[in-house]
C-alpha cells in the first residue's frame, strides 16, 4: 500500500467486498483498509495488548502497531497497512503472536 | 571559582561513567556526573545487552580474567541496582550459544575459547557441541547449523532499562546527574584540581576528573595528555515484532528481549562516525537469523539501527591515570555492559590507590606507546 493511496477516498461507487471479521460478515467498499473497515464498522477494540489492554487503530499510517489483528491466519498483521479484499478471514488478536518454532524443521 | 566544590566530576553518563559514580559514590565519594547532548553518539543506547565472556581476552589473559570476574558479580550487582532503582532490568545469567554455519569459524573459535580456558584454569567451563547435539538440545534450530559453543555463565540484561536503572541509582547514592552538559575544555586549575568548561560558558571546579564520555572524550582525552586513540567501530541490528513464545535459546547474535522482540546483530565495520545501517548488512543480519532457527523467517522486524562501538586500538580497556595530571583519569572500553559491576565497585579502589586496589597494570595505556 502506498502513502498516497491512503489519502485517497474510495469512489462513491466503488464495488464492495464481503470480509468475514470474528465470524461476523461485513461490507466494505474495495480499495479503503482493513483498518478503516474495522473503525467504520464499529470502532470496538480490535486488539489486546499482552497485559490485556484493549487496542484499535490509531495512527492510520503503520507506526503504532495498535490495529494488529490476525488475517487468514495470519497474526499480527497491520490492518492499516492492509487493503480489504473480499472473502478477507479477520478474528481480532489476544496478547502477542506465537513463535511457532520448536518443530523440526 | 569554587575548586573542589566537587570532589570528584566523571565526564560521560553512559553505563561506563555511571558505573564508576556508583563505585565511588560507595567509597563515600562526593561525585557529580556531566552528561552530554543527544546528538552525541551513544553506544550505552543502541548495544545488545549482553553480558558475555566467551572468547573474550584469548589472546589477553588480563581482559579474560577482568571479564570473568565481571560475570560472576553480575546476579549480586543486577540485584543491588533493582533495590536502588526500583526497576527490573530484566537479567537472565543462564548460558549463552555461540551458533557456526560455517566449520572452518567454528574451528577457530573453538581454539580460542581453549586459549581462553588456558588463561582462566577451572574457573570457566564451556563446552563444543556438533550440529546434531545442538539440535538435540534445542528443538527447531537450523539444518545449516554445523555447531555451537555454550557458555553457562553467558547471559543478558534489558540495556535501556540498565542505563535508565544505573542513573537512578546514582542518584539514589546520593550522585548528582546533570544532563545537557557538554564538556569543551578541561584546564587545570592553580593549586590542583580541574577547571571544566561547559559548552554554555558555565565553569565548574572539581578535584578529580574522571573522563568516561566514550567517543565523544577523543579530544578532552588529547587535552590531558593521554595518548589513547580510540575509533568508533558500528554495529547494526535488527528488532522484530514482539512475540508472546520465548525464543528457547540466548546466543551472542540473536536474543529475545524480555518485552519478546527478538534482537539480532554483532556485525562490525569501520564507518567512522556514521551510525546508520545499510540493507546488505541488515539483509545478512536476518539471513543469518533464519539459518540459525528457520521458525524466524515469518517473524517480521520492525525497526533496525546501527550504533558505533567505543574501540581502543587493541579494543581492550583503558584504564589509565594521566602522566601530567595525576588527578585526572581515562575510563573507557568495549563492553561496558558486560563489566559494569567491575567498574561499580573496585574499579573505585583502583582511583582510590587502596590497599584493595586491583592489579590494572595491563589496562595502562602505556601499552599503545611501545
Ligand atoms: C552495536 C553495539 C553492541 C554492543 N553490544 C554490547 C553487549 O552486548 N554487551 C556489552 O557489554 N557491551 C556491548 N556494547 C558496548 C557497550 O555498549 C559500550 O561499551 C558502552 O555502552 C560504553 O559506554 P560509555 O559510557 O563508555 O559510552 P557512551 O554510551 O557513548 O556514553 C558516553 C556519554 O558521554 C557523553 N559525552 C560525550 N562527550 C561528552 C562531553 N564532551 N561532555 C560531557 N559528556 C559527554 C555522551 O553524551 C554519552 O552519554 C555494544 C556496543 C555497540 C555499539
Ligand atoms: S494504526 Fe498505527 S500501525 Fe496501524
Amino acid at each position: 500500500m502506498n502513502i498516497a493511496s491512503r489519502f485517497e477516498r474510495a469512489p462513491e461507487n466503488a464495488p464492495t467486498v464481503r470480509i468475514e471479521v470474528n465470524g461476523e460478515t461485513l461490507v466494505a467498499k474495495q480499495g479503503i483498509s482493513l483498518a478503516a473497515a474495522l473503525l467504520a464498522q464499529s470502532g470496538n477494540p480490535s486488539r489486546k495488548t499482552a497485559k490485556g489492554n484493549d487496542r484499535t487503530a490509531y495512527c492510520m499510517m503503520g507506526v503504532c502497531f495498535d490495529c494488529l489483528v490476525e488475517v487468514d491466519g495470519v497474526a499480527n498483521t497491520q490492518a492499516c497497512m492492509t487493503l480489504v479484499r473480499d472473502g478477507m478471514i479477520v478474528s481480532s488478536q489476544a496478547g502477542l503472536r506465537g513463535l511457532g518454532g520448536g518443530q523440526d524443521v | 571559582m569554587q575548586h573542589k566544590s566537587t570532589e570528584i566530576t566523571i565526564v560521560g553518563g553512559g553505563v561506563v561513567g555511571l558505573s564508576v559514580a556508583m563505585g565511588l559514590l560507595d567509597a563515600g565519594h562526593r561525585v557529580q556526573v556531566l552528561d552530554g547532548v543527544d546528538s552525541d553518539m551513544r553506544a550505552s543506547q543502541g548495544n545488545f545487552g549482553l553480558i558475555w565472556g566467551q572468547g573474550k581476552g584469548w589472546n589477553f589473559a588480563p581482559y579474560a580474567k577482568w571479564t570473568y570476574a565481571a560475570l560472576a558479580k553480575w546476579p549480586a550487582f543486577g540485584r543491588r541496582l533493582t533495590d536502588l532503582s526500583g526497576m527490573d532490568i530484566a537479567v537472565e545469567q543462564n548460558g549463552g550459544f555461540e551458533f557456526f554455519t560455517n566449520a572452518d569459524e567454528m574451528d577457530e573459535f573453538a581454539g580460542m575459547l581453549a586459549n581462553q580456558q588456558a588463561h582462566l584454569g577451572n574457573r570457566v567451563n564451556h563446552e563444543i557441541l556438533t550440529g546434531d547435539e545442538v539440535r538435540g538440545q534445542i528443538r527447531g534450530i537450523g539444518r545449516d547449523v554445523v555447531g555451537a559453543s555454550f557458555s553457562q555463565t553467558d547471559g543478558h540484561v534489558n540495556p535501556l532499562r540498565l542505563l535508565r536503572a544505573l542513573r537512578l541509582a546514582v542518584k539514589a547514592l546520593g550522585g548528582r546527574i546533570t544532563m545537557d552538559a557538554h564538556v569543551t575544555k578541561i584546564t587545570p586549575a592553580t593549586g590542583g584540581g580541574f577547571d571544566l568548561t561547559l559548552a554554555d560558558g558555565q565553569q565548574i571546579g572539581t578535584g578529580k576528573v574522571i573522563l568516561s564520555a566514550g567517543l565523544g572524550a577523543m579530544k578532552l582525552a588529547g587535552d590531558l595528555g593521554f595518548k589513547t586513540r580510540i575509533r568508533p567501530q558500528r554495529g547494526e541490528l535488527l528488532i522484530t515484532e514482539k512475540l508472546g513464545e520465548r525464543l528457547p535459546f540466548l546466543s551472542s547474535t540473536i536474543r529475545q528481549v524480555d518485552e519478546g522482540g527478538i534482537q539480532i546483530g554483532g556485525t562490525k565495520a569501520d564507518a567512522g562516525m556514521d551510525d546508520s545501517e545499510t540493507l546488505n548488512v541488515m539483509a545478512g543480519l536476518a539471513k543469518h537469523a533464519v539459518a540459525v532457527f528457520p521458525a524466524l523467517a515469518d517473524v517480521r522486524v520492525v525497526r533496525a539501527w546501527g550504533a558505533l562501538r567505543v574501540m581502543s586500538p587493541d579494543g581492550f580497556p583503558v584504564y589509565a591515570q594521566s602522566q601530567r595530571h595525576s588527578d585526572a583519569y581515562l575510563v573507557t572500553c568495549h563492553s561496558g555492559v558486560t563489566l559494569a559491576p567491575l567498574h561499580a565497585s573496585t574499579l573505585a579502589d583502583w582511583i582510590e590507590n587502596t590497599t584493595n586496589a586491583p592489579d590494572l597494570e595491563a589496562f595502562d595505556e602505556h601499552r599503545f606507546s611501545l
